[in-house]
Parts: C-alpha cells; structure tokens; sequence
C-alpha cells in the first residue's frame, strides 16, 4: 500500500525555486527547435540537455507529491514529450512513455496501477540510456557561442559525466540509477493490484488486461480480500459474506 | 477581516465573486474561511463612503481533511464560491474545496420573539405555578445578526481535484468539474450526481489532457463550456445525450507557427472560460492572452488581447520557477465592452472591446489610498523607458493578480492580491459606461 500517513510535502528544491524568482529572467533562446526563424543561422538546434534534465526534475517532483497536480504533470510529460523528439530526430526511439500512473490518482478507493508505473518508470529509463547510448556528452560550458548554445552540435545526452542528483545537485557516481535515488521504491515492492474497474463509462473495461504481469493470478485473491475490507469498511457490503479462499 | 491577526499563508484569498446583484462580495481563502462584505447603502448624509463594501459575515467553510483510505491530506483551500440567484430574504452560495462541495445559507435575524409562557427571558422554564395567564410573544428589534448555516454537503463525487462550479440558470442543478470529469448536481439532493463530462482514458498512461475549467451558459440550461489543457474549448449540450462525451462545438485556434516553441501547449491552456452576460461570447484566458469567442464561430478567437507578450522570450525561466503554470481568471463587466484579468507584480489588466484601448493598473496598498486615483503603470521592454516605467526584470513574479471579479451592474471591481482585497470603482466614468 501506499506509505502510510504520507502528508504532502514541500520539496526543497521548491523553496529554492522560489528564491530563485527574484533573480530577473534571462531572454532564452538556446532552448529553442529548429523550426525557430531567430536560430536560422545557428547549426541545428536541438533543445540542450539542460530543458531536458529539468523537465525529468519536474516530472519526478510531481510524481514523487502524494496526490499529482494532474495537470501539471500531464503539461509537463507532453512538454518532454516534445524536448524528447527534438533531441533525437533521426533515431527510432521507443515511443515516449505515456503518462505513469503515479499512486494516488487511482479512480478507486484502492491504489491502483503499482504495476502502471513502474512499468512506465522502468520505460523511461530505457528511453533515457538510449539517448545516452546515441551521442556523446558534449561539454556545456567550454563551447559556448554568443546565445549561450553549445556549438560542438552533438545532441546532449544523459552521460554519466552531465548527470546531477536532483536532490544535492552533486553529479552522480552511477548515471541514471542515481536520477531515481530519491524515489520511494516501496510502492514497487508492494503487492501488485489490478487497477478496480469504475463502472461509471459504458464500453469495454479492460482494467485487468492492462497489466502483462505473471503476478496478477497471484495477486487476485488478495485483491478480492482487500476489496472485501474495504467494502465492509465503506460499509456497503457489511452483510456479504466473505469471498471462500478457493476463489 | 480580524485586524489583529497576523496574515499567513492561510489568509491567501483563493476565490472572489460578487453575487447577483453585486450588493455581496464572497471571497475564499486557503484557510478555508468565506468572507462576505456588503455594500453599504448610498447615503446623501455620508456622500464619501458612497456604497463601500464592509464585513458582513465571515465563517469557516471547510476544514482540512485527511483521506485515511489513500493517506492523503485534503486542502481546504476554498478553490471556487458560486452565489445562487436569491429567492427569498435568505442569501445562498456555494462554495468548494478539492473534494468536497458545500451550500451555505445566509440568513438575517434582526428582531427576536419576547414574552414566552413557558420560558422566563434566559430561558429557563418557569415554575408553572406562577403562570396566570397567556400571553403572545411578541417579535421585539435586536441588533442585526448575520446567520449562516450549513444546508448541503456534496461529498464523494469526485476522485480528481475540483476546479469549477457553475449554478445553472434553471437554479435546480449545478455542475463541478475536476480534472477529468464533470458532474451534474440538484441542489436538493446530495447523495447522488449524473456524471455528464468524462475524459479519463482507460488507460491512464494515454492521458494527454484535462479539463480545466467550465460553466454554464447563463440562459440556456442545456449548454455548457469546458475548456482543456490544450486550449480547447468544447461547448456541451446535454439535451443530445446523457454524457456529453460529443461536444456540440469544439473552438480551437490553430497554434501559430511563427511562435512555436517547447512550451506552445503549456502557454496555450486555458485557465478560465466565462460566457459574457449576453450569452453570445466566451471570454478565456490562456498564459500570455485574452481571448474573446464568438459561439458561432469555432475557427478562432474573434479578438486576442496581449496581457503581457513581453514574456513571450523569458518562458524557459518561468518554466523553470513553475510561473508558466499559473492559473489566472477573467471577467467581463455588466455590459460585455470591457474584460479584465489579472498579471504579476500585482498588476491587473482591462481592455476596452469598442475602443481597442487597454490599461495596466497596480493594487497595492503603496499606490492605493482610500480614494486615490489609480495610475496606469508601464512596463517598458527596452528602448525609451518613462519615469515610472517598470523595465520587465524587475517585475516581481511572486507577487500575482490570480483572482479578480467584476460587479455584475456598475463599474466596481474586486482584486485579490495574496492576503489582501482591493475593490476599486470608478466614479468619473460611471455615466458613459
């Protein structure tokens, strides 16, 4: 289940953002698509692993609040969603990974899609070792031209040399495994529920079908108890009798 | 508003909204507290406080919640207060948290029954022995006292945060809406709601998209509004089926290729939609514009105002401190020609429809005393730059105009900045408006 009595919390890197406000913003253009008239003279430009890296930083910050700003976080997956097709063109990437299923904003009363997003974190990840196997890690500020933009032209990468611990801001010793240190990993090792279905859409439901997992069989029957407990303790199904375990 | 207290973050006003006929102004904070200010009838004794707004009652709505089945706290952050059109002496709004919707009756009690048979005057019953005679209480005047009880509570009906409510104009029903779905209320019943609008996918890792505002249309009680994180705003009739999964209208403007850019969606969602008073047009607001619909045309906005373009080259940064993703709301006045919304640095922005003209003002206490003048301010992005011009660094982003509201009639308008609430009105022009 979910860490028990987790109450929001204000992540530091909030509080410094918020500092940061007060610096006036600086006009950028070195995060811009090539499409862009103004970089029509510049090489190539694809967005810089630095609107990368913070859109991950985003991501993961909304993801790691107990209920997700659902709007936030889809503004910011279908934003990196973009960065992401700019950095690499040309390579046939994987399709960007939909949008995880964090806990919390299951429709039940249950947590559901544990599965869901792990899944997806775990696609992510791939995505991410991908781009890094493609290009080499440029060195940011050794090159700069007058906008600010690296001139080597190498599309940025997640190389382990780049990679910044989101939390300390100190550079990782174990590349991307290091990005998700921060991440409560306790939901992974949790049973694994087939999300409930609502009811509430007519069509076909195929919650159960979601998931791929050897795990679900398994699963089933202590997602019937738990469903039994919640029931009784919801107090809708009080004089049911309980589910026999061959079920 | 208690002047002794020291203001926090829970006095953060999060909603403003005058009633019908704009004699009420409610606001809601993050503490979860409504404040309603009445205004003061005119007098031809005191012409200087002519209709000012005071206090008229102050009472907690919500109260934080805790959701013990997800470990989850609830806000009780008053997110949106709807008034009900008044049908008797009793006033009647609605107000919402996150979760939970509650409707409030306000009621005034200014004389109270004297004489009782069986009670002395503290109450307590009397010795019957002592009773000779009957005698009808009689109703004596007492000091004005402002009631307000709680008669509705609409729990459970949403999964995902509440970010609107609208009370339709047959004053039966209403709708709220949350990220993913809308739900249609009776104002009666509080145990069940018809869902009428759902965008969750089955899958919730294609959601790409959620809704987030809506409201009714103020004649026709059979249509509705809602507006996306993609810009899109989709016009509802729920007499063509029971969920308006098919909108009737989809009004989307086409993104313009000469200002693409990474954030082009984040900057083109809308963050509130209003129909005006006519019913004809929708008013939205997006991150950088005001944008006027005509309903019978869904191609495009009939007219784009810039609310502060100079943003447009700086939104890697207020990506990077979560500014792009403020919500700001809109208004029109009583007659359509003039929309208002709000920026930073506590500026707020008004643009005359007939004139083309537009003015940026401050609310802040440096440049508000009681009946002063407001200046239009500038910001100058470069070039020649004025005295008093505010050059686009030194704008300050932490200080935002998220809520405004407009008086339904007269040129009055509410201005909620943090903790504090500005109502300005304009005399001079209060005959050619």
């Amino acid at each position: 289940m979910l860490s028990k009595g987790l109450k929001r919390k204000r992540e530091e890197e909030e509080e410094e953002e918020e500092e940061e406000e007060k610096e006036a913003l600086a006009v950028d253009t070195w995060w811009l698509d090539s499409d862009h008239p103004a970089v029509a003279q510049a090489p190539p430009a694809v967005a810089s692993s630095s609107l990368f890296d913070l859109s991950v930083l985003k991501l993961h910050h909304s993801l790691r609040q107990s209920e997700p700003d659902l709007r936030h976080l889809v503004l910011v997956v279908n934003t990196l969603r973009r960065i992401q097709a700019s950095m690499v063109p040309t390579a046939a990437l994987p399709p960007v990974p939909s949008l995880p299923a964090a806990p919390g904003m299951a429709d039940s009363l249950l947590a559901s899609s544990d599965a869901a997003l792990s899944a997806s974190m775990a696609s992510l990840l791939e995505d991410l070792s991908h781009i890094e196997g493609l290009s080499q890690a440029p060195q940011p500020l050794a090159e700069e031209g007058p906008q600010g933009r690296p001139i080597g032209g190498a599309p940025p990468s997640l190389g382990s040399l780049d990679l910044l611990d989101p939390a300390t801001g100190c550079l990782l010793d174990d590349g991307l495994e290091g990005l998700f240190e921060d991440i409560d990993t306790s939901m992974y090792d949790s049973e694994l529920w087939a999300p409930a279905s609502e009811g509430l859409k007519p069509g076909p439901e195929d919650g159960s079908g979601k998931e791929d997992t050897p795990e679900l069989k398994e699963t089933e029957l202590k997602d019937t108890e738990l469903d039994y407990l919640m029931d009784v303790l919801v107090g809708t199904q009080a004089l049911e009798r309980p589910p026999g375990p061959g079920r | 508003m208690p002047s002794h207290r020291v203001p926090s973050e829970a006095d953060v006003i999060s909603t403003v909204e005058f009633n019908h006929t704009g004699e009420l102004l409610a606001t809601g904070d993050k503490g979860g507290r409504v404040v309603i200010f009445q205004r003061e009838p005119e007098s031809k004794n005191a012409p200087h406080s002519q209709g000012e707004y005071d206090v008229y009652s102050t009472f907690q709505s919500h109260e934080p919640e805790f959701d013990y089945l997800k470990s989850l706290e609830i806000e009780e952050k008053i997110n949106k207060i709807k008034w009900l059109p008044q049908q008797n002496a009793a006033h009647s709004l609605l107000s919402t948290n996150d979760k939970t919707i509650k409707l409030w009756k306000i009621t005034e009690r200014d004389k109270r029954p004297e004489g009782y048979n069986l009670k002395d005057e503290e109450g307590k019953l009397k010795d019957l022995s002592t009773v000779t005679s009957l005698q009808v209480p009689v109703l004596k005047p007492m000091d004005l006292m402002v009631e307000v009880s709680p008669r509705r509570v609409f729990a459970n009906g949403h999964t995902y945060h509440i970010n609107s409510i609208s009370v339709n104009s047959d004053c039966e029903t209403y709708m709220s809406a949350d990220d993913l779905r809308i739900n249609l209320w009776h104002l009666a019943i509080t145990d069940r709601s018809f869902n009428i609008v759902d965008i969750k996918p089955a899958n919730m890792e294609d959601l790409t998209e959620v809704i987030t505002a809506s409201e009714f249309h103020p004649h026709h009680c059979n249509l509705f509004v809602y507006s996306s994180s993609k810009g899109s705003l989709r016009l509802c009739d729920m007499r063509a089926a029971a969920l308006c999964d098919k909108h009737s209208k989809l009004f989307e403007e086409p993104e313009d290729p000469s200002n693409r850019s990474f954030f082009s969606e984040i900057i083109s969602s809308v963050s509130d939609v209003k129909f005006s008073h006519s019913g004809r047009y929708m008013l939205t607001r997006d991150y950088l514009t005001v944008k006027v619909w005509d309903l019978n045309m869904e191609a495009r906005p009939i007219e784009t105002y810039q609310v502060h373009d100079y943003l447009r080259s700086k939104l890697c940064s207020l990506y990077e401190n979560d500014c792009i993703f403020d919500k700001f709301e809109c208004a029109w006045n009583g007659s359509d020609s003039v929309i208002m919304t709000g920026a930073y640095n506590n500026f707020f922005r008004m643009f005359d429809r007939n004139t083309k003209r537009d003015v940026t003002l401050e609310a802040s206490r440096e440049s508000s005393k009681p009946r002063a003048v407001l200046k239009p301010r500038r910001v100058c992005v470069g070039g020649k730059r004025r005295r008093d011009d505010i050059s686009v660094d030194s704008l300050d982003f932490t200080r935002k105009i998220l809520h405004t509201a407009w008086h339904p009639a007269e040129n009055i308008i509410a201005v909620a900045a943090a903790n504090n609430l500005y109502i300005f009105q304009d005399k001079v022009n209060s005959e050619t408006h």
